[in-house]
């Protein structure tokens, strides 16, 4: 039942509290701090589900759904992105990359939950 | 060192149950709060203190003495890095100051964020005693500061008198312990 | 199934984070500060992210006003960043003075202390007039930028807002009776029926969308039978294992609303064919009608060139057979300026080489686990050369052979301490970075103009005493802003430059730090000093002071020359604490000043709290430790160089000073020990409020660095010791306090020593709790 989750997020504050999250519902998750550092974790694994921040150093979200996508590995694996409400743009880039969904912050535990639910078996 | 461990006490069986009317009905027994102490002798008295507090068993060696301290207190010990003060029970109770040596025993127990040692003869015991086994400290001619005590029980015909360390060692009194001290020196 | 979630547990690492990001933005500041005609794009990206993340942890506590002020903050900077408007000093002033408005709310938040942005409104106005400034790329007003009130409601709404239109459903009951056509339907339940039409985009699924996903959804929210449509599917052949063929239509009971079902598809409303219609009359079912494309105008068209030529414009709402039920597209903001954005790739390279720059990989640790290990390298230390002293002590050959073993090992564990005491080495970079601010405030509270330079803020040093450093720096900084530099009139008036400036200096120097603060004020004031210090009674009239030792009285206790206590310093808390302080952590503390030129703060540091360097010595039966910092020189004192004084204490005279001694075994009360001077050794140790004092002891015994231990976790302060430490035969040891001594001795003038011991027994007897 637990999936392998990957967050990306430059702010600590919220790779904790995603990581705590999906941890408490018996979910793994691996941690990046950007997009550089996400595909250097996942490496040749996939994962069942990735999350990523927008905004970050290095590579920023956008640049990563896009690298990601281009990898057969990870072409059919759920993104969500994670966006401010005043950032719909992003939203949007994000689905142009191919994001799967998107989550707007700031979001509850639970609203976290449930969209992790609908996208991933 | 030895930890608490039940089967640590040889000679004696490990657990006596009580109730309040000492006729061990298992009804009364198992409905009533059981308390664990482990209990000490100092001379010819016996003492018994919450296990719950208690953390360590071992067998005394030399403490470095911490100058201007009253007479109990024998200095601290190096508990596994951690600097620890021992009190000598006796010499608390006003009975003198024991003459440690390996034989004797330093009880390190809890008291609030701090761990504090006792020094004491032997230890005996594990006793389990029902809450209502616990009698109230009548007004006898005892050596001890009843303020001390939280009760006394009854084992086998002794008579164990149970020390609560929060009182016993409650901040004031360890700061007082201190306070002289400086009063020794202070002197303005 | 609701788990309790405690956000509180994550407030810790946020406010790190917060406290990091400042930091990190303030220095980004100071960058474009210095350059800002040419200013690289990354550095204001950096300081874009850094508001950006507060604002989202803020927005995860409900920091209400931080969010609301971040958010202002964050739009000036993204249309920075975006190259919408370029900066200026203006600009850069107001930014920076934002980022102290946001440590500010910071703090707030942290300490739960209520806020009002009203408070802050001048510099809100500022950064909103920048934002809506004239766009210079393509010369037309922006759009407006939400006002401080809106983004309040916003923010409640938000993730309820985003929902839109979704999909899904599916068959998934085998033994649902197979109808013939959907028309077939029959909607006699009482539940409210849908009809949902569902066409995805071929590509849909290279969204990772997974459509039985969407169907089981939609199945969650009720009764459904499915119809498929297979009409696009290709040959065999033809077919692409990644591309949507299928299509649904969907009879739906259900007593959930509209926007629930809507929900269902709100991630692939833009990539499929979506009609949700209600049924109400079962006998008016038109499955082809009202077939919508689900389209913002926000999106950016430039992969899905199929979608530009299609209808943009929904719904019929005409039709009264059938009561659609659609949802209204989102209003639509305008669309985003076309501005010459940088193309990703682009990015991501600039990106990549300013990033060089500052990744340096590090992890996060535990204070307590480095301090646990910091404690067992000690103990390693120690066992070592206990382990050393036996093996030599072994004088055969089998010791020989070892001694070689323990040369080595001696020198590894010695480097492994090294290597350990350095990992909590930390640049004092931290704490010199929040004092530009500090004089900002301060500077701009007064009206005076004063720079802050600061060097040598690499220079690295315990964190331990990291964290004790910000306080005194703080109060000689504001000491001197307050106190030593001048008004702007003043200093016009003595043909000084108008900005004054503090120099805030930091350096290694024979294994110690070295902090220095300059400023070019007014020194010190020496009548005043003396004036007060007579009031005082810290000197008498008469006195022969040098100019360096009237700057010093500064340092006296209760010191304070402020006649009015300012809002800045002041408030009798004065640089004797400051002293104090310093000299508890074995530093010392000097000023140098020139009336009318400056003022010259002189500190030094051990580098290290954890670790001291200590001699052994013999007393009687006890062992002690005196800090090797501390010791000037042992002497062996002759009868004649002893002189007894009227009120009982001993003096010896060490090149014609007379050095006050002090009775260790006395003051401690130890048997056995040297009481004669001229038969024992005598420490001379530096203190503070009592000069150079000697300490009589048997012998010295050697000299070795400890680990330094707390006797104040299980046990209370006890005068004349300062910690514990553990030896190398395992027992403690106590490390001396010389200034507690040399006050102790200091207090015996009063009464004579004898009393001391009366005393003791004294409270020995109390302590029996006998208080009849």
């Amino acid at each position: 039942m637990g999936l392998r989750v990957l967050a990306v997020d430059d702010s600590k504050t919220m790779r904790d509290m995603v990581g705590f999250t999906l941890r408490n519902a018996g979910h793994d998750v691996l941690e990046a701090g950007d997009g550089q550092d996400a595909l250097e974790k996942l490496g040749d694994d996939c994962v069942d589900l990735i999350i990523t921040d927008v905004n970050m150093p290095r590579m920023d979200g956008i640049q990563l759904i896009k690298e990601l996508r281009a990898n057969v590995t990870h072409k059919t694996t759920p993104i969500l992105v994670l966006t401010t409400e005043s950032d719909s743009s992003k939203k949007n880039e994000g689905r142009a990359a191919g994001a799967t969904g998107w989550i707007v912050k700031p979001f509850s535990p639970e609203k976290l939950l449930q969209v992790v639910a609908k996208v991933c078996p | 060192m030895a930890s608490i461990d039940k089967g640590l006490m040889t000679g004696f069986n490990s657990t006596h149950h009580l109730s309040s009317n000492g006729q061990g009905s298992d009804l009364q027994t198992i409905k009533e709060e059981q308390l664990q102490y482990i209990t000490f002798t100092i001379g010819r008295e016996e003492y018994g203190v919450d296990i719950m507090v208690v953390r360590e068993i071992k067998a005394w060696s030399e403490t470095t003495h911490l100058p201007n301290t009253p007479e109990f207190m024998r200095g601290v010990l190096n508990l596994r890095g951690l600097i620890v003060p021992i009190f000598d029970l006796r010499c608390r109770f006003s009975m003198g100051l024991t003459e440690a040596t390996k034989m004797h025993v330093v009880i390190i127990v809890q008291v609030g964020k701090r761990l504090v040692g006792i020094l004491v003869d032997t230890v005996s015991d594990i006793i389990s005693v029902g809450k209502s086994a616990i009698q109230e400290i009548p007004r006898m001619d005892r050596n001890i500061d009843d303020e001390y005590l939280s009760g006394l029980v009854t084992i086998e015909e002794r008579m164990v008198a149970l020390l609560d360390v929060e009182l016993l060692f409650n901040e004031k009194a360890i700061e007082t312990g201190v306070a002289f001290g400086e009063t020794a020196v202070a002197l303005k | 199934m609701p788990q309790d979630f405690d956000l509180d547990q994550f407030k810790t690492t946020y406010f790190e984070e917060c406290q990091e990001l400042l930091d990190s933005a303030e220095e980004h500041l100071g960058e474009l500060q210095s350059n800002f005609a040419d200013v690289d794009v990354e550095v204001l990206h950096a300081i874009f992210r850094c508001v950006h993340s507060i604002k989202g942890g803020a927005g995860a506590f409900n920091f209400t006003e931080l969010v609301n002020f971040s958010h202002v903050f964050e739009t000036l900077l993204d249309r920075l960043r975006d190259g919408h408007i370029s900066l200026n000093q203006d600009m850069t002033e107001t930014l920076l003075q934002a980022t102290d408005v946001l440590s500010n709310l910071v703090q707030c938040a942290k300490d739960q202390k209520a806020v009002d942005l009203n408070d802050w409104q001048d510099i809100i106005k500022k950064l909103e007039a920048f934002t809506n400034a004239q766009d210079e790329v393509s010369n037309e007003t922006l759009l407006d930028i939400e006002t401080i009130e809106q983004p309040k409601e916003v923010y409640n709404k938000t993730a309820e807002e985003e929902e839109e239109q979704g999909w899904g459903l599916f068959i998934d009951d085998v033994n649902e009776e197979p109808l013939s056509t959907i028309e077939d339907v029959i909607c006699d339940e009482t539940r409210p029926c849908y009809k949902i039409l569902f066409v995805p985009e071929i590509h849909l699924l290279r969204f990772a969308n997974e459509p039985l996903l969407l169907v089981r959804e939609l199945k969650s929210l009720g009764d459904c039978i499915v119809q498929v449509g297979t009409d696009r599917m290709p040959s065999l052949k033809e077919m692409k294992s990644d591309e949507a063929y299928l299509s649904w239509t969907f009879i739906l009971h259900t007593d959930r609303s509209l926007q629930d079902i809507e929900e269902v598809f709100e991630f692939v409303v833009d990539d499929c064919e979506l009609a949700i219609t209600q049924i109400i009359d079962d006998a008016e079912v038109h499955p082809e009608k009202n077939i919508k494309k689900k389209k913002t105008a926000k999106k950016e068209k430039t992969a899905k060139k199929e979608k530009t030529s299609k209808a943009v414009k929904i719904q019929d709402t005409t039709k009264d057979d059938v009561a659609s039920i659609t949802a209204e597209p989102k209003p639509t903001t305008p669309d985003q300026v076309t501005h010459s954005k940088k193309p990703d790739k682009e990015n991501t390279d600039q990106a990549a080489s300013a990033g060089t720059l500052t990744k340096v990989s590090s992890i996060r640790v535990d204070l307590d686990r480095v301090d646990k290990l910091v404690n067992m390298v000690g103990e390693l230390v120690i066992t070592q050369a206990m382990l050393k002293q036996q093996s030599e002590d072994l004088a055969n050959d089998a010791g020989h052979i070892m001694a070689q073993g323990f040369e080595d090992l001696s020198g590894y564990t010695r480097e492994l301490q090294e290597s350990v005491m350095a990992i909590r080495m930390q640049p004092v970079k931290s704490v010199f970075a929040r004092m530009p601010r500090l004089v900002r405030e301060l500077s701009s509270k007064l009206n005076k103009k004063i720079d802050l330079i600061t060097a040598g803020e690499m220079t690295e040093v315990d964190k331990t005493v990291i964290e004790q450093l910000m306080d005194p720096l703080t109060h000689m900084i504001r000491n001197s802003v307050d106190h030593g530099i001048e008004t702007e009139e003043e200093r016009f008036q003595s043909g000084k430059p108008e900005r004054a400036q503090i120099h805030l200096n930091a350096e290694h120097r024979s294994g110690r730090i070295q902090i220095e603060i300059i400023d070019d004020g007014k020194g010190i004031d020496r009548e005043r000093v003396l004036q007060k210090a007579i009031e005082k009674g810290i000197i008498p009239e008469k006195h022969d002071l040098l100019d360096e030792e009237i700057d010093n009285l500064i340092f006296a206790p209760g010191f304070s020359t402020a006649d009015i206590v300012t809002d800045v310093s002041g408030r009798g808390v004065g640089m004797d604490v400051v002293k104090r302080n310093i000299l508890n952590l074995g530093g010392r503390i000097s000023v140098f000043s020139k009336p009318g030129h400056g003022t010259r703060f002189l500190m030094s540091l051990p580098l290290t709290l954890a670790v001291l360097d200590g001699m052994i010595i013999q007393c009687g039966v006890e062992k002690y430790i005196i800090p090797l910092t501390s010791v000037m020189e042992t002497i062996n004192p002759i009868k004649e160089e002893l002189n007894t004084m009227v009120n009982g204490s001993v003096v010896v005279s060490v090149r014609g000073e007379y050095i006050r001694l002090v009775h260790l075994h006395r003051l401690f009360n130890v048997k056995g020990a040297v009481d004669n001077p001229s038969n024992g050794l005598v420490v001379i140790t530096e203190t503070e409020r009592y000069g150079l004092v000697g300490i009589l002891v048997d012998e010295l015994l050697g000299q070795q660095q400890v680990v330094i231990k707390s006797l104040e976790e299980n046990y209370d302060p006890i005068s004349g010791i300062s910690a514990a430490t553990i030896l190398g035969n395992g027992k403690v040891g106590l490390i001396l306090d010389v200034d507690g001594l040399a006050e102790m001795e200091h207090g015996g003038d009063r009464n004579r020593l004898g009393n001391l011991k009366q005393q003791v027994l004294m409270t020995g007897e109390q302590a029996h709790g006998i208080d009849r």
